[in-house]
């Protein structure tokens, strides 16, 4: 199965206000380990390793302001 | 590896085929198309040798491979790591202990494994600055050990002497090409890993087991010289997957970006209650025997197969009983050249008894749930699961106790042919002696 770009989110405000939520009170080093934690349970969820390269290259797309 | 070196000069010195020479120094290689030129110092004075074959196993700053023009290239990781051998008595186990960024060593990594004869060798991570001399001082290296062993419940109140240390740096690096004409590169200085993962002298090994089979059946004229093409290509690409495992560990241990190290300690964090994450913990993959996948001498599989003894497995072994009820193990049954494992089957069992390539003789192994004949009884039925294995299947391996092909039910000519093309021999043509 092909990664989902689709929107795919049941509540995509109520997950939003959580992935803030769950950040609140942690200094930036904390908030971006957080992240990091949240990226590998998130990857073992998803377990594809090819689903997993397509979101990788999604995700560092994404972050291009040129594309 | 003292003992392990200890071993092979005895053994080197038992058989009649091996010289070793001490104190002899190759300090001069001359490669020609058909043999190798040494000369070598002693304290005697020199003298030259000639070789049909010069076998360069002589380490990671080879002599031979700088004689030659020739480097070992990769990736060197600026760290330093101090290893100190430590003798105590303690009733801890044998077991290896990681800890990445502990207290007692904090922002590095200390590695704890047993040796023979009650040693325990500790690595400390030092870091690119730290000065070699300094840290191979024993009033710097007998605080270290002990802010270890106080930090350990079991280890705690442990006596020790410090028997030997040493500061060293390492590198992931390899020769582009094994083979050089009549010179072939093998061990270390063909190719050099981190220490993480008992690589080294594994991946040593296994070159030596690799190569022996095939030098041999050249020098005899049973195979083409061509055949030793295909030890440099079999052993460049293990050297690429030790290399990929050992480079990964390493930056799982000592990572080299600020995002690395994050996920590095997101996944050590996690690890405490996730067992997903447990699985990401690297502090080195120990070596296992390269799957030999796209050799040359692999027959392509053209029936299906399930399992891992895919063409270019190093076969694995199983509990099995011989036809005189003794107990034993498959892999002691090989026999010196090539082995088809059969499963029981009569028919496919005598057709393929006498078959002999060159000089190289088929020998028959027939694997069978119950007695039958003179078949090997798979009382665990774990060679058949383990080879897929079913009535008429053959698995043939190599003497090197690789697999290089499989069929459900081979004619005999089938079997002919795979061994000619693990030796090697192109169809229908004859080695030129």
């Amino acid at each position: 199965m092909p990664l989902i770009t689709d929107p795919n989110l049941e509540s995509p405000d109520d997950f939003y206000e959580a992935l803030i939520a769950a950040h609140e009170g942690l200094d930036e080093a904390a908030s971006h380990a957080l992240n990091a934690r949240l990226v590998l349970v998130m990857a073992n969820h998803i377990g594809s390793l090819a689903v997993l390269r397509e979101a990788l290259a999604a995700a560092r797309a994404g972050g291009d302001e040129t594309g | 590896m003292t003992y392990v070196e200890g071993y092979l000069a005895e053994r080197a010195r038992a058989s009649p085929l091996i010289d070793l020479r001490w104190k002899n120094e190759v300090v001069a290689t001359e490669p020609h198309a058909d043999h190798v030129t040494l000369t070598i110092a002693t304290p005697d004075g020199e003298y030259r040798l000639e070789a049909g074959y010069l076998v360069a196993c002589d380490g990671s700053r080879s002599a031979v491979r700088r004689h030659l023009g020739l480097e070992s290239k990769g990736r060197t990781f600026r760290d330093r790591f101090l290893i100190a051998d430590v003798r105590m008595a303690h009733d801890a186990p044998a077991e290896r202990w990681f800890w990445f960024d502990p207290t007692f060593h904090p922002n590095q990594s200390v590695l704890l494994h047993r040796q023979p004869d009650g040693v325990s060798r500790i690595d400390f991570q030092l870091g690119w600055d730290a000065d070699p001399e300094e840290e191979k001082k024993p009033g710097n290296i007998i605080p270290r050990v002990k802010a270890l062993l106080a930090h350990s419940p079991v280890l705690k109140d442990s006596e020790f002497t410090l028997e030997w240390a040493s500061v060293y740096t390492f590198s992931c690096q390899r020769m582009e090409r094994f083979r050089h004409g009549r010179v072939l590169f093998a061990g270390d200085a063909a190719h050099g890993v981190s220490p993480f993962g008992a690589r080294g002298a594994n991946s040593g090994v296994q070159d030596a087991d690799n190569l022996g089979w095939k030098l041999a059946a050249v020098l005899r004229g049973q195979a083409p010289d061509a055949l030793l093409d295909t030890y440099a290509r079999e052993r460049e690409a293990a050297a690429d997957e030790n290399i990929r495992h050992s480079t990964r560990a390493t930056d799982f241990i000592t990572p080299k970006s600020a995002a690395s190290r994050l996920f590095r300690d997101a996944v050590l964090a996690l690890a405490r209650t996730q067992p997903f994450a447990r699985t990401l913990v690297n502090s080195g993959r120990l070596s296992t025997a390269t799957t030999l996948h796209g050799s040359p001498l692999n027959t392509p599989d053209g029936d299906t197969f399930d399992g891992a003894m895919v063409p270019g497995a190093a076969a694995a072994d199983a509990r099995v009983t011989r036809a005189d009820g003794r107990e034993d193990w498959l892999l002691r049954r090989l026999g010196g050249g090539f082995t088809a494992l059969v499963g029981a089957d009569p028919v496919v069992e005598d057709a393929l008894r006498g078959l002999d390539v060159n000089g190289f003789a088929l020998t028959v192994l027939a694997i069978s749930p119950a007695p039958a004949r003179d078949a090997l009884v798979d009382p665990d039925g774990a060679v058949a699961r383990r080879y897929d294995l079913r009535p008429g299947s053959v698995v043939l391996l190599r003497p090197d106790a690789h697999v290089c092909a499989r069929w459900r039910t081979p004619a005999r000519a089938q079997v002919e042919s795979a061994m000619r093309r693990a030796l090697a021999l192109a169809e229908g043509a004859l080695p030129c002696p």
